[in-house]
């Protein structure tokens, strides 16, 4: 890479995230972007499963994935790549994956305060209107405010 | 998605993780995974995904555990999960312990705590909801 963007981009930024430890190791790509939202894909794989009966991507790799879609859409939509801590995520499952699918996030940061970020999103194997999850999640922003009482922020926490 | 019937058995995922049965406590098992590759985010950090993760697995064991204990062997399908981030998780081991909150017929509610140094200190928890088939 030469000159990073001034302004975060989730395609250019995937180029690096992806290269190293947690979604290095599951093999996660960038898919499509917009402007306050980003869409990954996790590839199916033998080693994901979380069902000896059937070839289906276990729901473990799926909270992986959101929440890095989640992150990923805050600096997306923030235009800046400040650290964030997750503070809770909501997964509600739909239903399985289909066999050997691989599995899409699409996240989107729908509100942002000077110390928290709300997203939402979806998990799809294909079809937006039939998804395998949706989720909810609430993001803080690291240092935003050092009056906050966190614990988030008191010991300079993050999750990403 | 179903872990298979042995409680002490783990996923694909969770073995790949890295993730491993340690102990037991108040007759649940009691689930681990170091630090390490797989499981980090931010440099020295665990990622919350790897977190959750391990969350999720120990309570699919506890509730194994507990349906085992009363002779059932239902197929297992995920409703939701809530993940709470206390603290982030630093390069150490992260152990998790699952806790029936509610056993029905249909249905068990699920918590679960992860915690480093200090099982007083948790770094997330969780509340899972889970449909037997």
């Amino acid at each position: 890479m030469n000159t990073p963007p001034a302004r975060f981009d989730a395609r250019e930024a995937s180029k690096w995230f992806f290269r190293h430890g947690h979604t290095g190791w599951l093999g996660l790509r960038f898919a499509d972007q917009g402007d306050n939202w980003v869409e990954l894909e996790l590839p199916w794989r033998e080693d994901l499963l979380g069902d000896s009966n059937r070839p289906v991507l276990a729901s473990g790799p799926i909270i992986s994935l959101m929440d890095m879609a989640s992150g990923m859409a805050i600096w997306q939509t923030s235009g800046s790549f400040n650290p964030v801590a997750t503070l809770d995520l909501r997964v509600d499952y739909q239903r399985p994956a289909r066999d050997r699918a691989s599995v899409r996030g699409r996240v989107e940061c729908y509100r942002r305060t000077r110390s928290a970020a709300f997203v939402r999103g979806i998990a799809h194997d294909g079809d937006h209107d039939d998804p395998v999850a949706h989720v909810a999640g609430v993001f803080m922003t690291i240092g935003a405010d050092l009056r906050a009482e966190n614990p988030a922020f008191n010991r300079n926490n993050g999750n990403d | 998605m179903t872990d298979p019937a042995s409680p002490h058995e783990l996923t694909a995922y969770a073995l790949s993780l890295g993730i491993a049965v340690c102990g037991e406590d108040n007759g649940m098992p009691l689930l681990t995974v170091e630090f390490g590759p797989t499981v980090e985010g931010r440099p020295g950090h665990f990622h919350g995904g790897a977190t959750a993760g391990l969350l999720e697995t120990a309570g699919y064991a506890a509730l194994r555990t507990a349906l085992l204990a009363a002779g059932r062997d239902p197929q297992l399908k995920p409703i939701n999960i809530t993940v709470q981030y206390l603290a982030a998780g630093k390069s150490r081991p992260t152990f998790a312990l699952g806790r029936i909150t509610r056993l029905g017929r249909r249905n068990a509610n699920i918590a679960v705590e992860a915690w480093q140094d200090d099982r007083e200190r948790p770094i997330a928890t969780a509340v899972m909801n889970i449909l037997m088939v």
